[in-house]
This record gives structure tokens, sequence and C-alpha cells, in this order.
């Protein structure tokens, strides 16, 4: 197991290697510059020039890549053009937000989507089946910030249920020590706190969690009607146990296999969405900070964001991985 | 079926205790039942299985073997199988009408099930033992370590060396007749009155066939178990059962003792499928003799012979009414449904 988890993440070293050259090119390959961007439109010449000099983006494209190499193994991402700030700082500062909002998301999908899936599959052609399907392919064709920006319409402006934007209510006295708000608000034992940002919490959650949440409905619905027909499944019934025994120990059990990879695969797209949902709820994490960093062509936080993410989407699947060999004893470490 | 034809039935067996066969099928039917169409599966099935005593159901793919046996416990999917008639009788009480939750006494408990594929019906994720001992708790109340030593018993009686440490394993650390084992062990765990077991050695290779036969065959001689033997190998048949029903598009065309029924087969199918085994003694360029064409569609219920159109035997009568079973020559132990049997002297010239 151990050695398996050790190989599995030394496989780590060449993917963040082989994304870091990608997103370090492509954030090059964007029209203008980081100079214009700051500068402006009618920046002189020698403005920009000195602006590229100092910053070493006169210099050629490997000895750039080669020196922001050198820097991200001594765990320098360098600073953020815009704000001069380090950007590994302000990643710590801002990646609570992000994780905080993308596992509230994913809690929400898995579970109305895993037990809604399920029943579904039960009442296979029944109402709710129907119900589920067609409700999941409306969640699945849903644009992540058209729902966020029609999930704020009604329910934060029009019917004033929820706050509107922000992760809490600044004029709180919340000590905001790690950043996860909802652990913070634990660790204070403030209730009135918690409750805040819970509520400040949900809509965002939701915008999030909806094409998770459908695309796992379905597919615990077909990986239930798969296990549903197997032989297993017979012989437990004609053991003469009960039917929720049989539903839960041969059933569900084999029918969360794949249902796992999948929400391993999720990751992925929940941090794009996140991309969306934090910009329509001014949420401060990563991936609103990915968005600014693209207008102001800030190539060190957009690759810093992006690495980030990128380490993020290969450990879930890290974990994933190891999650199913506890699932399914047919998958020896090797 | 016809009363009369029941009424042979019932003298069929000399040797049946007074208080009546411990499984009773009657006139059981199964339709499946789809938006486009409906198919008629069972069409009239009547047998009787006593303590002790083995019955083989033959027939090919379709005939209507396999939703005879999962019928009886009330197994098949409800979604879409329907039992417009018919009685199924277990030490005189009515299954087919009993409800769920006395059903799920009587499965694993007095009637057990082993499967055709012990690769597909053991569940990949538990451990032997788990689905072992779950079993014995559900219908013993037994504690766990109690499940536990019964358990390592069980795999012991079916023949799996080292039972204590094999209980911790999985089925995929299992060969396939193992496995087989295992479904055995699980299925005579609460020492059922009668075992029923689908082509339990159809997927294993010749020589754990054999040894799989051999443990089915000692359980029914210890423990007085009713086997009911599902198979198309004519060869598992002769080798195990006492008695031998033919099944044909969901109907049993013949029934005798085996040994009759072999010696003496009066349905051409029966002679048929005997006819296509091949034999070592026939001598190597003696081509197989296949039946013709290919099972009935079952879309329509029966109202004629359903072998009709594949039999050189049919006559008019056959084509157009559905023969019920009579017993052969005067013999009330052996019985077919045929409107124009094979006699001795045709089987003799036709070979």
């Amino acid at each position: 197991m151990l050695p398996y988890i050790a190989r599995r993440l030394a496989l780590v070293v060449p993917v963040l290697f082989v994304t870091s050259l990608v997103v370090f090119l492509f954030v090059r390959a964007l029209p203008g510059g980081p100079a214009i961007a700051l500068l402006g439109e009618r920046a002189t010449p020698e403005a920009i020039a000195a602006f590229e000099r100092a910053q070493g983006l006169d210099r050629p494209l490997y000895a750039q890549y080669g020196s922001y190499l050198r820097n991200v193994l001594s765990g320098d991402l360098g600073v953020s053009t815009r704000s001069r700030q380090p950007v590994a700082e302000e990643l710590l500062q801002r990646f609570p937000a992000t994780v905080e909002l993308t596992l509230a998301a994913i809690l929400i999908a898995v579970l109305v989507g895993v037990p809604l899936g399920f029943v579904a599959a039960k009442r296979y052609q029944g109402p709710l089946d129907q119900a589920s399907l067609v409700g999941s392919l409306i969640g699945i064709s849903f644009p992540v910030f058209f729902l966020g920006l029609l999930l704020k319409y009604v329910f934060a402006i029009r019917l004033d249920w929820f706050p509107t934007t922000g992760r809490y209510d600044i004029t709180s006295s919340l000590d905001t020590r790690t950043n996860f708000l909802v652990l913070d608000a634990l660790l204070a034992g403030d209730g009135a706190a918690l409750a805040d940002v819970l509520l400040h919490l949900v809509l965002p959650a939701v915008a999030l969690a909806t094409i998770p949440l459908a695309i796992i409905a379905r597919i615990t619905r077909a990986a239930t009607l798969d296990v549903l027909d197997e032989d297993y499944v017979r012989t437990a019934r004609a053991k003469g146990l009960r039917g929720a025994i049989v539903d839960r120990r041969h059933v569900f059990a084999n029918a969360l296999l794949p249902v796992v990879t999948v929400v391993g695969l999720q990751t992925g797209l929940l941090l794009t969405g996140a991309v969306l949902t934090e910009t329509v709820f001014s949420w401060n994490g990563v991936g609103s900070w990915i968005v600014e960093a693209i207008s102001y062509r800030d190539y060190a936080v957009l690759q810093g964001g992006i690495l980030f993410f990128v380490l993020v989407v290969v450990l879930v699947n890290l974990l994933v991985d190891i999650s199913y060999a506890f699932l399914n004893p047919r998958i020896r470490f090797r | 079926m016809s009363s009369a034809a029941w009424t042979a039935w019932e003298g069929a067996d000399p040797v049946r205790p007074p208080a009546g066969p411990l499984l009773s099928v009657r006139d059981l039917q199964v339709r499946f039942v789809t938006r486009d169409r409906t198919v008629h599966a069972v069409n009239g099935v009547s047998f009787d299985l006593d303590a002790g005593q083995t019955l083989g159901l033959v027939g090919e793919s379709g005939s209507g073997k396999s939703v005879t046996s999962l019928a009886l416990l009330g197994l098949l999917p409800r979604r879409t199988a329907q039992i417009p008639a018919g009685e199924v009788r277990f030490a005189d009480e009515d299954l087919l009408h009993a409800p769920e939750s006395r059903l799920r006494q009587v499965r694993g408990n007095d009637v057990a099930m082993v499967f055709q594929d012990p690769m597909t019906s053991l569940n990949p994720v538990l451990t032997v033992g788990r689905q072992l001992t779950e079993t014995l708790r559900t219908h013993l109340a037994m504690d766990k370590q109690q499940a536990r030593d019964a358990a390592a018993d069980l795999l012991d009686r079916v023949g799996i060396p080292d039972p204590r440490r094999r209980l911790r394993e999985y089925p995929h650390q299992f060969s396939g007749g193992m496995r087989q084992r295992v479904m055995i062990a699980m299925a005579i765990a609460c020492r059922p009155r009668v075992l029923i077991a689908d082509e339990p050695t159809t997927a294993l290779d010749v020589t754990i066939q054999a040894q799989i036969l051999e443990l089915l065959r000692g359980l029914v001689e210890t423990e007085r178990m009713g086997l009911l033997l599902i198979t198309h190998d004519l060869g598992v048949v002769a080798g195990v059962c006492e008695r031998t029903a033919v099944m044909y598009a969901g109907r049993i065309v013949e029934t005798g003792p085996t040994a009759d029924l072999f010696a003496r087969p009066r349905h051409p199918y029966t002679l048929g499928l005997l006819r296509s085994v091949p034999r070592l003694d026939a001598g190597s360029d003696l081509p197989l003799a296949p039946i013709p064409g290919s099972p009935r569609d079952l879309t329509d219920a029966p109202s004629a012979c359903a072998f009709a159109p594949r039999c050189a035997y049919a006559t008019d009568e056959s084509r157009e009414r559905l023969p019920v079973l009579t017993p052969v020559d005067g013999d009330r132990d052996h019985l077919v449904a045929c409107w124009n049997p094979v006699s001795d002297a045709q089987r003799v010239s036709s070979a």
C-alpha cells in the first residue's frame, strides 16, 4: 500500500512539470502582456521596455522558463505584477475559500445525487425515475454562470433569503485565522457567525453542485441498474435476506465503485466551475483570482493558480484510486 | 393440463409417503409481460419431489427450466413476471400465494438454490465468510462466533481445505470449482430440505463437474434432501438423477425413471436429445443427429404440440391439439405428452 502511494506520488512530478511548461507557454500566448495591461494602451514604448526589462520579460522564453522552474522548486512562485505580493502568499490566503466552496458543492452533489440515482434505479421507469432523468438533463445543460446569476436573482435579490455576494458579513468580528470560514466559526464557537458563513455558502455551492450532481445521479442510476441484474444479487435474495440488506450490502456496495471514480473526475469540472461561480458571487478564491489575473496578464498568478488546480486534481484522483482499493478487493496494489 | 393427466401423475410414484410429496408443483404457468409483447415461458408444469430423491429437469436454453425454478421461490422479476395459474406446495404449504416475509423464511432455509455461474453468483466485494455467515445468521439466529465456526465446518464439508483461512478471502481468490463449492456450502448452510441446482456444473471443467456432482449426490444421501437438478446435459442426468423430466417450450413433454426414459424414449424430442449426444461407441464416421429447426417462439400461448414443426412424427392432430402427459403403454410411472409417440420398432429402425 505505502510503496504504491509513493509511486503514485512520484508520478505527480512529471505531470506538474509538463503542465507547468504548457501553462507557461499558454499565458504568454495571450495577446498583449502585463506591461500594456498595467501601464495602459497609451504607455510609451520606452516605459513598456523598461517594465519588461525590470520583470525579466525581455529575456528569451527558455531562460524565463528556466529561472521560473528554479524558483518554483525552491518554493518561490514569483511576485504578482499587479499587487506586488508574493504569489505563494496570496495563494495560501485564497485557496481555503476555493476548497471550502468545492467541498460544499461536492458534498451536496454526492449526498443528493447518489441517493437520488439509487432510488431512481430501484423504481426504474417509475415517475421518480423519469423526473430524475429530466431533472438531471436540465442540470447538465445549464451553464454554471447563468444558473449562478439566476439563483442570485431569485433567492438573494427577489426573495432575500440569502446574501448576494461574499463569504461572510464583513461587519462581523469573525477571526479569519485559517480562512476556512466554517472552521473558523466553529473554532470560535460562534453560532451566529457559523450561520452567517453557511448562508453565504448556500447559493454558490448549489450553483457549483448542479452539474456534478446531475452526472453523479445518472452514473449512480446506471451502475445500480447494472448491479441489480447481477447474479450475486439473485443469490442474495435466494438466501432469504431482507430487501433492505440486499440493497445495502449487495447492491449499493457494488454500485458505488464507478461512482467513486466519477466523483474524482468531477474535481476538474468543479474547479472550472469554481472560476465562474466565484466571479458571479464575488468569492475571494483561487478561481476569481485567476480571472482577474487574466485581464492583467499577471503571468506569475496565472501560473501559480493553474498549477494549484492541477495539483488538486492529481491528488484527488490519487485519493480516489486509494479509496477504490478499499471498496474493491479485486484491486491489488502493484 | 387436464385433470385426467394429473390423476395419472398422482398415482405415478409408488414410494411416495402418504403425507404427500415434499415439493409439489401443479400446472405452473409463468408469463413475462412487457409493453410490446408477452412471452409464455412456462405453460403448465407439474412435478413432485420427495425427500432423498433427485429429479432432473432437462431441456435446451429457453425451455423454461430456470424460470420454473425461480418461480418456486418467488424470485422472478416482479415488474414483468406473472404467474396466472398453478400451485407450488412445499411440505403442504402454498408458496405461490405466501407473503414475501414468509418466502424469505423459506428461501435459503428450507429451500435453497445453487446457480449456474459461480464466477458471477458470489458478491465480489464481500469475503466468502461474510456471505456464508449472513445466511446462517439470518435464519438460525447465531452470533458472530457461532456463525464463523459453522461456516468453517461447511467449507470443510464441501471439500475446501484450510477453511478458516479461506473464510477471510474474497471470491476472486477461489477457482471456479472452489467457488461452486462455496455456493453449495451457502446453499446447504441451513440444512434445507430441498436443493434446487440450476446448471450447477455447466460453467466448470469436466473433471470439476464430476467432483461437484459427486458432492451433490453425497449430500442428497446424507441429508435426505430433495434435489431438483436443472441441466441441459443428459450425461449429468444419467449419472445423478433417479427421475427425469424433459421440458420443451415451457411444458414437460416426457417424464419417467431415468433408466427407463433413456432406454425407451417415447417423445420424439427426447429421442432427438439422446441422438444429439456424441457417442464414442458409435464410431467417429457416424454423423451426429441434431434436431432440425430452432425452438418455438413463445409469444403465443400453446394450442398445439410446440415441437410439431421440428418433428418427423408429427400428425395433423399434433398441429391442432395440445397433447397432455399420459401413461406410456399403461406404465403410470412413465408419461409422455405426444399424439404419436415413438414406438420401440420405430426407434430401432431409425437408429
